[in-house]
Parts: structure tokens; C-alpha cells; sequence
């Protein structure tokens, strides 16, 4: 049986954890606001981009000229995925959730016999995926310096896969992300980034005869790349507003549950005490009689 | 003048909206103005800066590196990979980027078509740093 002062020592312990896990919600609260401004503010620039691309993919139609990063190589033996997940933890499953889901996949594919290579964005992919694949792992990306995810970070990714595509390091190239749906609701998606899946039917001025200038073929060229940093950009603007979300919701269940043990601590203490006292009355009580 | 809709976008977020009479973009093949009633057009963009005239009469520039144009007759769309006020321009990041290209040309692992376009894209970059300073 825990002594009046420990009861005290442990009510104070868990209010001072309370207090940290309210600042911690608040916190995830204001971030999150700021990156949901962030992916809306950037939803123009994706949206034009499809359209762009959807209406210069009809135009180039089945060429055989059109670019290897829309057609693929023509096989898939080698798969790259792009795992992202957040950077810091303490934002309840979000991390694992994402991990789970591309770690099922990489089982998948292995199990069929196909060549892996992951790149972990966010350092706690990494953490957990090395524990498995530490041998799949051919590089990293490291966003904790970073306050506000901007496109040169997703540039640099961009980049990098599209250098491994150009040496041949792989068929078919995976993004791992995780949808932003709700404050509580982040849905692991995998989105194919190579070969690319081109948008259909979101060209809302189909009609217009476009001139190219350069060629299609060459404005594609330059397009697809900067897709895919695009979309690397949109799944990373994402994941920033689904960690918020996630770290927000757990942290309000802490704050919660710390508000329970605080209330069955307390009333231990004073069920203690008022023992105690009683005990202390029956002792001076009893002590009276006997004179 | 007849005016149109211009647009300027950037990933992060959507830099300007509004009417205007006449755009001056760099396009890859050389510098064009868009006006009302352009033909469509799909161009590609060097680094370069953009003069749009607005409807009001104002003339605004904008420094932009690489991106596409998408012109119609009913209004003009830029989207830039990354545009900035050139009032707002900041010469350093110009000279960090330069720097970079130069940077991954010394590494000297590229293929002849991957260097020539690093190259190409230093020349514009550098011309575009005259342009600056002239300004």
C-alpha cells in the first residue's frame, strides 16, 4: 500500500505529464492548420499539372517516342518503393500504419520473386523497416532539419528516383504515403509514380487544338519529371497534415487518460487520509476511555 | 485593350490571378508576348523573367526558373517550378543555384545528353543574373 506522500509524488507526476500532453495537442492543433493551408494552397499547381499532362498525353497519343518514364521499361523485376512516413514519433499509429503497409508489400513482391529497393523518407520508416529489409535500404532521405516542407525537398527526391530510373536501377517505382483524410482518419496509400499512370479525363477545355512549341513529345519529356516531384511534394504535404492529425488525436486521448488516473489517484489519497484520521480519532478515543 | 485572365503558379501556392493585357514570357524557344485571342499554345520555360501588364495598367515582374505556359484564347496559365516578385528576388539564391549546377557538372558522371542540358541551363542561369544586375 503506496504512503500518503507517494500517492501526492504520482498525482503531481501524472499532472505535470498531463500538462505536457495538452501543450503537445495544442501544438499539433496550430501545425496542422498551417499544413492543411500548405496542401490546399498547392492544390492549383497539381490540379493544372494533370490537366497539362492529360491533354499532352492525347496529343502524343501511343507514340512510340513518348517517354520511358510514362511507358516503363516493359518489365517489372525491380521495384522501388518510396516509403514516407514523419519524422518524430508520439502521434499514436501513424508511423506504423504507413510501415505495416509498405512492409506487406515488400513480403508481396519478395514472395514473388522480385527485386526490392526501398528509399525511406522520415527517419521513423527507417527505424522500423531496418529492422527487416536492412539489406533493401539503398538510401535515405533526412527531412528533420526541415521546419516547412517546400518543393526543393521534394525536388531532391524527385530527382533522385529519376537518376535511378536513367541507370536503370529499376522497373517500377512506388510511393508510399499516407492520405490525409480526416483529423483522425489517415488512410497508408501506395501511389505508382513510374511508370506513370496519366490522369484521364480531367482536361476540362478538351476541343482547344493546342500548338507545341517545342514538340510534344519534348514538353512531355520535361513534364513527367517534374510530376513526379510534384507528386512526391503532394504525398509529403500530406503526410505532414496526417501526423498533425494523428499526433493531435493522441495526444488528446493522453490527456484524457491522464485526467482519469489523476481523478482514481486523488480519490485514493483522500480515502487514505480520511483512514488515517479516523484512525488517529480512534487511538485518542480509545486512549480516554482506558484513563 | 481586350484583357485576360493570367495566372502565375507555383507548388506552393497560386502567386497571382487576375486580369491583365499583355504577358511577356521566356519561353524556351525565345521570349513571346501573350495578349487576348492567342492562339493555343503549349510552351516550355527557361529561367527568365515574366512582365505582365495588368488590366489597371500596372506593371509587375516576375523571376521565374523553368516551368510550362498554358495559353488560351480566354486567359494564360504559368505554372512556374519556382517564381518570386522581383522586387523580392534575392540575388543569393541565384548565385546558390548557379553554384549547384556548376557542382553537378564538375562530378562528371553524366551522360553527353544530361551535360548538355546542365550546360544549357548554367548559360540561361548566368544570363539571367545579367538581367538582374542590369535591372
Amino acid at each position: 500500500m503506496p504512503s500518503l506522500k507517494d500517492l501526492k509524488n504520482r498525482i503531481a507526476s501524472v499532472k505535470a505529464t498531463q500538462k505536457i500532453t495538452k501543450a503537445m495537442k495544442m501544438v499539433a492543433a496550430a501545425k496542422l492548420r498551417r499544413a492543411q493551408e500548405a496542401a490546399e494552397a498547392a492544390r492549383p499547381y497539381s490540379q493544372r499539372m494533370s490537366a497539362v499532362l492529360s491533354n499532352i498525353a492525347q496529343a502524343v497519343g501511343g507514340d512510340a517516342d513518348a517517354p520511358l518514364l510514362m511507358t516503363g521499361t516493359g518489365k517489372d523485376q525491380t521495384h522501388l518503393l518510396v516509403v514516407c512516413t514523419a519524422e518524430r514519433g508520439l502521434c499514436g499509429g501513424f508511423n506504423g500504419q504507413i510501415a505495416r503497409f509498405a512492409r506487406d508489400h515488400v513480403r508481396k513482391l519478395l514472395a514473388q520473386g522480385k527485386t526490392v529497393k526501398i528509399i525511406c523518407v522520415g527517419k521513423k520508416g527507417f527505424d522500423i523497416l531496418r529492422r527487416e529489409f536492412a539489406s533493401l535500404i539503398i538510401d535515405r532521405v533526412d527531412l528533420r532539419e526541415v521546419k516547412k516542407i517546400g518543393f526543393e525537398n521534394a525536388d531532391v527526391i524527385g530527382k533522385k528516383i529519376i537518376s535511378l530510373f536513367e541507370k536503370s536501377e529499376f522497373d517500377v517505382c512506388t510511393l508510399f504515403y499516407s492520405e490525409f483524410k480526416s483529423v483522425i482518419s489517415q488512410v497508408p496509400t501506395a501511389l505508382q509514380l513510374i511508370p506513370a499512370a496519366v490522369p484521364e479525363g480531367v482536361s476540362a477545355d478538351t476541343g482547344a487544338i493546342y500548338e507545341y512549341e517545342p514538340d510534344a513529345g519534348e514538353i512531355l519529356s520535361d513534364l513527367i519529371p517534374r510530376n513526379i516531384s510534384v507528386q512526391v511534394f503532394r504525398a509529403l504535404l500530406e503526410n505532414v497534415a496526417g501526423e498533425m492529425g494523428a499526433k493531435m488525436s493522441a495526444m488528446d486521448n493522453a490527456t484524457r487518460n491522464a485526467g482519469e488516473m489523476i481523478n482514481k489517484l486523488t480519490l485514493n489519497y483522500n480515502r487514505q487520509r480520511q483512514a488515517q484520521i479516523t484512525k488517529e480519532l480512534i487511538e485518542i478515543i480509545s486512549g480516554a476511555e482506558a484513563l | 485593350m481586350a484583357d485576360f485572365n493570367f495566372e502565375l503558379v507555383s507548388p506552393e501556392r497560386l502567386l497571382l490571378s487576375e486580369r491583365v493585357t499583355e504577358v511577356v514570357i521566356p519561353a524556351t524557344e525565345g521570349e513571346m508576348t501573350v495578349m487576348a485571342n492567342h492562339a493555343p499554345t503549349m510552351t516550355t520555360l527557361k529561367p527568365g523573367v515574366v512582365t505582365v501588364k495588368t488590366a489597371a495598367g500596372a506593371t509587375n515582374r516576375y523571376v521565374v526558373f523553368g516551368g510550362f505556359a498554358d495559353i488560351l484564347p480566354t486567359g494564360c496559365t504559368l505554372l512556374a517550378e519556382s517564381a518570386v516578385s522581383s522586387d523580392e528576388f534575392d540575388r543569393a539564391s541565384l548565385d546558390k543555384r548557379i553554384a549547384a549546377v556548376k557542382a553537378q557538372i564538375d562530378e562528371n558522371n553524366h551522360s553527353d545528353e544530361h551535360l548538355t542540358r546542365l550546360e544549357q541551363f548554367l548559360a540561361e542561369l548566368t544570363q539571367l543574373n545579367e538581367i538582374v544586375v542590369a535591372a
